[in-house]
């Protein structure tokens, strides 16, 4: 039952970006009349272009349940998961871009190449140094709590995509490869902190934060993502970890 | 390669704006801290030039500037300490928001004021009194 206030068959324009790299010198925009009902997300009025006004607009999406992390764009000007947002809270004409600071492939896609080259650069995987436990490594529930906030990545850039420190260096390591990194730094059961603080201590890491919070605004996971880089530097600082 | 596409500017929330209006007041007040060292410099140089390029001042443009140098430099300041906060405070990137709302409140409690004091003379003399 259809309990909103938005009718059955509502109508909203899609103003899209679109670049085919074989046609185009310049991206540019493309608008399409789409109807939508009040559950509709916006990937499914994406999937309404694709499917049924022009087969050739090219987007990511996998699960479009929010978990795989495939769909991140830019929409209305800010990075979401379009399988995330519906389609009725985001007015008349909806703006649909590619994440900002990685290479435009087609259309909504980009390169995540160097995303994640910077992920696997802080070493995201259990290190330790001692004997191998005959059983599971235990840990309590205060210490599984330390980091429980940077387990919800889902790898879909929205975060370092956002940053505007990222958009004018693609060196810079970025939130996500950062909250990844927190992650393990703070794991009590891993002993490889030093060696990732030391990594993130360099001239591409958590000091080029300029704490704008974009990535805290951006990630559809509500990870505090600029507080883990806080925590971060704090452990560079102080050696707590 | 495509070229990055220009598109729409990023809609990024308190934290992203706070952040440009700080870069733009730590380029102004390094442009008047440059200006500002040369001409106090003159005054080693020849004390009559001195009197004369500081008696360039007195206009009303100067005087407009200088409340604009008043603003920037508290903005910047204020908002460094926020800046700290954030990074050295447990807390801080947590209250980010609030902190931004009571370091703008400071801003006009301790900007309007001077400019109301700074622009009086000049206010007056263009407009007359009676």
């Amino acid at each position: 039952m259809d309990t909103a206030a938005v009718s059955d068959q509502a109508v909203t324009t899609l103003k899209i970006r679109r670049y085919d790299p074989e046609r185009d010198s310049e991206p540019h925009w493309e608008r399409y009349e789409v109807p939508y009902e009040a559950s509709d997300r916006l990937l499914d009025a994406l999937h309404y272009v694709k499917w049924n006004i022009d087969g050739s607009l090219a987007f990511r999406r996998s699960c479009a349940h929010g978990v795989c992390g495939s769909d991140a764009m830019r929409i209305n000007g800010a990075n979401k998961l379009s399988c995330k947002v519906l389609v009725r809270d985001l007015g008349p004409e909806i703006s649909i871009e590619p994440i900002k600071g990685l290479p435009v492939e087609k259309d909504l896609i980009v390169d995540m190449d160097p995303f994640f080259d910077a992920v696997k650069a802080v070493k995201p995987y259990l290190m330790t140094d001692d004997h191998e436990p005959t059983r599971e490594r235990l840990q309590s529930a205060a210490d599984r709590e330390r980091f429980d906030d940077t387990t919800k990545c889902i790898l879909c850039a929205a975060c370092t995509t956002s940053c505007p420190v990222f958009w004018n260096d693609g060196e810079y390591f970025g939130p996500a490869a950062i909250v990844n990194a927190h992650r393990f730094i703070f794991d009590s059961r891993d002993s490889g902190a030093e060696e990732r603080l030391e990594i993130l201590n360099e001239k591409e890491g958590v000091w080029r934060c300029r704490t704008t919070f974009n990535c805290t605004d951006a990630c559809p996971r509500g990870i505090e993502v600029t507080k883990a880089i806080q925590e971060v530097k704090r452990a560079l600082i102080f050696r707590r970890f | 390669m495509p070229k990055a596409p220009a598109g729409t500017l990023y809609r990024g929330r308190e934290g992203m704006w706070s952040w440009v209006a700080h870069r733009i007041t730590g380029v102004l007040v390094f442009f008047f801290l440059f200006a500002h060292v040369l001409d106090t410099a003159l005054i080693r140089v020849s004390p009559t030039s001195y009197d004369k390029v500081i008696g360039t001042y007195k206009n009303p443009i100067v005087n407009v500037m200088e409340v604009g140098l008043v603003a920037a430099v508290v903005y910047h300041a204020l908002n460094g300490i926020r800046i700290m906060l954030i990074d050295f405070w447990e807390k801080g990137p947590r209250y980010q928001k609030q902190m931004l709302y009571v370091e703008l409140a400071l801003f006009v409690i301790l900007v309007v004021p001077d400019a109301y004091f700074s622009l009086e003379h000049t206010v007056r003399t263009i407009f007359g009194s009676t």
